[in-house]
């Protein structure tokens, strides 16, 4: 067995919330048995009591770390090739994004199931749910001590020299941040083998086809404005995978009003407006007048503004709404919108069309952004694939034989 | 050009309702169509937003809105924000200065007399390094710089109390009334705290005018009240006015009269939105929405604010001015963003 045991000054602003620095790093094979019975102890701590129900977003995650769901994926990863000749890579580091909650969790279990010891910086601002989930963290690895020195869930501020410090001893890192946090951390030294995953900022955009929109029966109408709205209010439309611009095909006015009003209803009944978000839409919507972004009349609504573009963009990434603030446009052809998919696109969320369809589409384009493409409603479902990537296999290593 | 005649030819605080809408009604119909015809961006809000569009105060910082060529502007005032972020940048000509340095005149002589008083600064000389770039710092000073006479600086370069400086102004002009103007905070920090460290009390006449807001007194619990005493006893200074403005309504501040209410004058005008509709007519405590006649050289006239505070009356206040009078409670209460504006962005 091998290890890393981290002290010293650099690590003097680090908080353990869970685990422990004195880490075991040597690789456990991709869905190791007892990393699934510690997941799903944690997963069951966490449904249990009150607060899965009051964070949907701890009870997405500890749904997804589920017993059951976990069997799946095993049994999926191992009908894959190579699946048998695989071991984690040893210590992963994550620095987890800052701006939503839980997904250092979903981060750090990928890591876990691909077999790896895990270092997760979680975000500074202290979400209620980041406390919650490493206290269940801590509480599973009370009973499984097999677990105890295999991860560590710490706080420091952004800029202390402790990443540096871990980034030394790591065999992977997840780096989730801006263009310019991956860009400062991704420079820091790492061992020869070490094995990067940035998770950039990328920019989401939604397709719907008028047509399925105006026959749409009015439950499934209801459905999906309920789905679009967990894709955008939910997180305030800061998931890089919310969509921002929506692209319709086949598109009419009343087909538009018809989405649009069902999500309206939908937010009505949902969404806590605040001030301040008042505030910055009125601000967004004035500064899009004065650079005549929009097209028609933009009609100001404090709970849904929507601005038709006048004309694309190049780039369209600069569109970026927040809390209830979107851009639309309308397509002739799907083959429009070709040209303006840059590497920035991560999710492309759709109605009323056929993915796989889609998939060839991009792929028979060479597109070099859009890797995710889901149904409206499942923006923000994050998974074992990710912005392109198959987490637990590029975690692993292969042991060939033959 | 606009022709303000009749808007001076009036008394400050002498015009009752009926008459005010009447004013209001033409005037911002006349300044819309100036605005529309001299500044582009803000013809296009008004094509969508209707004809009298409130502007967010936080638009001068990412739009530059001016209604007079580039060569016409004799000072661009920029106001002081929160360090780091950008600055709103306000464009003003000779015509527009003048006029609000004539109607701060007007209104702050209802409060202290229309004699010129010896005035105290309570700041620092230091904060006119750039003539051409005015801070709202510089702004206001430079405003009430026009309502006194042989201004002295109360605070060094350091924001260290000029002893000497100050201990002749008061000796010179003990007995007579005297006008001391500077920002709240400052006021507070650097010259009521210094003071009272140094054990001096000074023996002053007069009027203390300041404003500049009380987010940070607040923070340490010091109220309006608890401003007005401490100052009074350590200065003599029992009339403490308080007042509401901001960088782009310079001129038509709103002073705070005899009563602790804040005053809305011929010059300008106060509403309060819905802070979640941005709907006018709103009852109770909301986003205060300010009017000022005066600006011809950027279209400010109409101005949403991003601080809340409640109307009490209008042209019912017992000090006896007319107009509408209200209170702030300080900036609208921040959003709790779930995900997060932060810089930091991912998913």
């Amino acid at each position: 067995m091998s290890s890393v045991g981290f002290q010293g000054d650099n690590l003097a602003d680090v908080q353990v919330l869970a685990g422990t620095l004195d880490i075991d790093n040597s690789p456990l094979a991709p869905y190791a048995d007892c990393t699934l019975a510690f997941l799903a102890d944690v997963s069951q701590r966490l449904l249990k009591g009150q607060t899965a129900r009051q964070f949907p977003d701890i009870a997405a995650f500890a749904y997804w770390c589920r017993a059951a769901h976990l069997k799946e994926l095993k049994g999926r990863f191992l009908a894959s090739e190579y699946a048998s000749g695989r071991l984690g890579r040893g210590l992963a580091l994550h620095i987890a994004p800052a701006n939503i909650p839980v997904n250092f969790a979903f981060s750090f279990v990928f890591a876990a199931l691909a077999g790896n010891a895990n270092i997760v910086r979680v975000p500074s601002r202290d979400f209620a749910q980041i406390e919650l989930i490493c206290a269940a963290v801590a509480e599973s690895l009370k009973q499984y001590s097999e677990m105890a020195r295999r991860l560590a869930f710490v706080r420091y501020p952004a800029t202390a020299p402790a990443t540096a410090e871990f980034s030394a001893h790591a065999d992977a890192r997840l780096l989730w941040g801006g263009d310019a946090t991956i860009a400062r951390i991704g420079a820091l030294a790492t061992p020869p083998r070490c094995v990067d995953i940035h998770f950039a900022d990328r920019y989401s955009v939604a397709l719907l086809d008028g047509a399925a929109i105006t026959t749409a029966r009015e439950r499934d109408l209801q459905k999906l404005a309920q789905g679009f709205y967990n894709d955008t209010y939910l997180m305030d439309q800061n998931a890089c995978s919310s969509p921002h611009m929506l692209f319709w095909l086949n598109a009419s006015k009343s087909a538009q009003q018809r989405f649009w009003d069902a999500v309206r209803t939908e937010a009505a009944g949902l969404y806590r407006l605040q001030p301040q978000m008042v505030m910055d839409k009125y601000v967004q919507v004035c500064s899009d007048i004065i650079a005549e972004v929009g097209t028609v009349k933009v009609g100001f609504d404090s709970l849904l503004t929507v601005v038709d573009v006048s004309e694309l963009p190049r780039d369209l990434c600069g569109l970026r709404g927040i809390g209830g603030y979107f851009y639309q446009a309308t397509l002739t052809h799907l083959n429009q919108l070709a040209p303006l998919i840059s590497d920035r696109y991560q999710s492309l969320l759709y109605y009323g069309l056929d993915p796989r369809f889609l998939q060839q589409w991009v792929i028979d384009h060479r597109l070099r952004g859009i890797d995710r493409i889901v149904e409206l409603g499942k923006a923000l479902d994050i998974d074992i694939i990710w912005d392109g990537y198959d987490l637990v296999t590029e975690l692993s290593r292969i042991v060939d034989a033959r | 050009m606009l022709d303000y005649s009749d808007v001076f030819a009036l008394e400050p605080f002498a015009l009752g309702a009926q008459d005010k809408n009447r004013l209001y009604g033409a005037w911002l119909d006349r300044l819309g169509a100036h605005h529309r015809h001299f500044c582009a961006p803000y013809a296009r809000l008004c094509a969508t937003l209707g004809n009298r569009p409130a502007l967010p105060v936080r638009l001068f910082k990412y739009v530059d809105l001016r209604s007079v060529a580039s060569h016409d502007v004799a000072r661009t005032m920029t106001s002081s924000g929160t360090s780091g972020q950008q600055v709103s940048r306000i464009y003003l000509d000779k015509d527009t200065s003048a006029r609000q340095s004539k109607a701060l005149t007007r209104i702050v002589s209802s409060f202290i007399g229309k004699k010129r008083l010896p005035l105290l600064i309570i700041d620092s000389s230091a904060v006119f390094k750039d003539r051409a770039m005015f801070s709202a710092r510089g702004a206001g000073i430079r405003g009430f710089s026009l309502l006194g006479r042989d201004t002295c600086y109360a605070l060094d370069a350091d924001m260290k109390v000029d002893m000497a400086a100050v201990l002749a102004f008061a000796k010179k002009y003990r007995g007579q009334p005297t006008l001391l103007f500077g920002f709240t905070f400052m006021i507070w920090q650097h010259f009521y705290l210094a003071l009272r460290q140094a054990d001096v009390k000074l023996d002053l006449q007069g009027f203390l005018i300041h404003g500049g807001g009380w987010k940070k007194l607040t923070n340490i619990a010091v109220s309006n009240s608890d401003f007005k005493q401490a100052l009074s006893a350590q200065t003599g200074i029992t009339h403490v006015f308080d007042y509401y403005g901001m960088v782009e309504q310079t001129g038509s501040i709103f002073m705070e009269c005899e009563q602790g209410h804040l005053h809305a004058s011929v010059f300008s005008d106060v509403d309060i939105l819905d802070p979640l509709t941005l709907e006018p007519g709103a009852t109770g405590r909301g986003c205060i929405c300010t009017t000022s006649l005066l600006p011809t050289s950027y279209p400010g006239h109409i101005l949403l604010t991003e601080d809340e505070g409640e109307i009490l009356g209008q042209d019912t206040c017992p000090c006896g001015r007319l107009g509408k009078y209200f209170k702030v409670y300080g900036r609208m209460p921040g959003a709790e963003i779930r995900g997060c504006s932060d810089t930091y962005v991912a998913g």
